[in-house]
């Protein structure tokens, strides 16, 4: 691990304990609406000022963090686990299951990303509470986002399929499950570890795109999504710079988790 | 001999992706027909809330938009009119789809080839010079710029492009442009380490003759695919950059298709952007298949 990577993984610890510890350190309800002072500047009160509507900008900033970071990584585990089995199985079975999976991966793959979820998110109610929102937001990504981990998988599964300890396991009389489940997956853990990690930039960009277009976080729950979409008007910017933190703290913590993976794994 | 009979192999190649594009093309018909078909609220009309209207007028209704019928023949009803080049009716916008995609496809379709051109110069530009000065600051902070690109929402270069009233196809290209960047440098540099560069360059044959003659052969396959690729992203990056900097695009309208839960509407651009995409990757890929094959 270079200096750098483990900079960057210091940095994602030290955000993760502050997403863990938001209760304490909320200056207040991330809902709270200070009537009499919107769109204040940074004060003891608030440290980081308040949106128009007087909301508490760190409370939000960081209920916001906790939101994108604890469901990007679980929609990320989602879509890997899908990943996982659908490539692990084509890569070990191979024949025609191999050439159905990896066909229909090549067609998601070739539909530009944002389409599919638009069409997807366009099927489902838009009229949803703000939790329910988060829910399909990230449900929506974590099930239609599989398709390049599915490729990098069964390419490695295939290379596997003829070893020899497949070919002992196989003439012992272990059968297929048993095969993928307690030799094939075990020798591809460290490749599901990179698509997860690969997966969780990835979902939190997606995931602001959508919230930015008015289809993935709904108000009042924030979300960094939800949080850029008041830099409509970037020209308040340059009289309240304080609001471009929301941009800053999200594009550290992509650039971290790109970072800590060794460059050779992000570019397969 | 063996290359004969691959160059021979060719058109059937092609003819068996145009097959393939075609199955695609009926398969992504049936699963726009059967979305449409069961989405929730399909077929309800504002006047089927109308008090005044009687239960027997309602059921007349519903009969006369033919709600009964089953998928199969639905299917076959839409397939009809796509054979018709009639994609249906949007409905919030109360327009022929057709129109609205012969008015949208070409102004999304300029900003994505100007963008992937900008793009396109931009990294194999940057991952030259940053090959020529290898290990220098020059590549790191190359690679850094590029990082940085790439940990931006492309709602915020969009954003970001309204406030510097830049174009577009600027903003397409500035997303684009870090994914090129990265998997281009990666693959010059693998390019240049094989063994017969190495000995090409101590044989002492120029830069020129080196890249045209034994890098290129070897890269072009992989940076074609790229660029079908590429184009997959360009049009995924037209939606929320369209949306914002208010273009009259494909983007802009499946934008507003989606918050309108406009199913004929979304669905049709979905599907006819998808085959746009995979005419676009299936070309770059037997372009590719045929430029690997003619290599010396």
């Amino acid at each position: 691990m270079s200096h750098l990577q483990k900079a960057a993984a210091c940095i994602l610890c030290i955000i993760v304990l502050l997403m863990v510890f938001a209760t304490i350190l909320l200056p207040a309800s991330h809902v709270r609406q200070f009537r009499d002072a919107p769109n204040a500047g940074p004060s003891t009160a608030h440290p980081l000022g308040t949106d128009v509507l007087g909301r508490d900008s760190l409370s939000r900033l960081l209920y916001g963090t906790r939101v994108s970071l604890l469901l990007a990584p679980t929609a990320a585990l989602l879509s890997t686990l899908i990943a996982a089995v659908l490539g692990s199985a084509a890569g070990f079975l191979g024949g025609r299951f191999e050439r159905i999976v990896l066909a229909v991966t090549d067609l998601s793959l070739a539909l530009p990303w944002l389409f599919l979820l638009l069409t997807v998110r366009a099927m489902l109610p838009l009229d949803v509470s703000p939790m329910v929102s988060v829910i399909i937001a990230f449900l929506m990504m974590g099930l239609l986002g599989w398709q390049a981990s599915v490729r990098v998988i069964c390419a490695a599964a295939r290379g596997i399929r003829d070893s020899d300890f497949l070919l002992l396991a196989r003439s012992s009389g272990c059968k297929p499950a048993r095969l993928l489940l307690c030799h094939v997956a075990p020798n591809l853990r460290s490749l599901f570890y990179t698509q997860f990690w690969i997966s969780i930039p990835l979902f939190i960009l997606t995931e602001a795109n959508l919230s930015i277009l008015g289809l993935g976080v709904m108000e009042p729950m924030a979300s960094w999504g939800n949080l850029l979409r008041g830099f409509e008007d970037f020209s308040a910017l340059g009289a309240n710079p304080w609001r471009l933190v929301p941009l800053i703290l999200l594009v550290i913590v992509v650039m971290c988790f790109q970072l800590v993976l060794p460059s050779q794994e992000v570019t397969q | 001999m063996i290359k004969d009979e691959k160059t021979q192999r060719l058109p059937w190649n092609a003819l068996r992706r145009v097959l393939f594009l075609f199955c695609l093309g009926m398969g992504g018909a049936f699963l726009s027909a059967t979305l449409v078909r069961f989405a929730p609220g399909y077929g309800v009309q504002e006047r089927e809330l109308d008090p005044r209207w009687s239960a027997q007028s309602i059921e007349a209704l519903r009969h006369k938009q033919m709600l009964q019928e089953g998928l199969a023949s639905y299917y076959l009803h839409y397939l009809v009119s796509l054979a018709h080049g009639d994609l249906g009716e949007s409905a919030s916008l109360k327009r022929s789809v057709r129109e609205l995609l012969r008015q949208r496809l070409p102004v999304t379709g300029s900003s994505v080839i100007r963008g992937l051109s900008v793009a396109w110069l931009v990294a194999t530009l940057l991952a030259s010079l940053g090959l020529a000065s290898r290990g220098g600051l020059y590549e790191a902070s190359s690679t850094a710029f590029s990082s940085l690109l790439l940990s931006l929402p492309s709602a915020v270069v969009a954003m970001l492009a309204v406030q510097l009233r830049a174009p577009v196809f600027l903003a397409i290209g500035v997303v684009v442009f870090p994914r090129l960047h990265r998997y281009i440098r990666s693959l010059l540099v693998r390019s240049y380490d094989q063994p017969y560069v190495l000995a090409a360059r101590a044989r002492g044959l120029g830069g020129g003759a080196i890249f045209w003659r034994h890098v290129l052969p070897i890269a072009a396959p992989p940076l074609l695919a790229l660029l079908g690729v590429s184009f997959t992203i360009a049009f995924g990056a037209a939606i929320p950059i369209e949306a914002l900097c208010d273009s009259p695009g494909l983007g802009q309208l499946a934008w507003q298709a989606a918050l309108s839960r406009d199913l004929p509407l979304i669905v049709n651009i979905t599907l006819i952007v998808s085959l746009v995409m995979f005419g676009a990757n299936a070309l770059a890929d037997l372009v590719g298949s045929a430029f690997s094959r003619t290599k010396p």
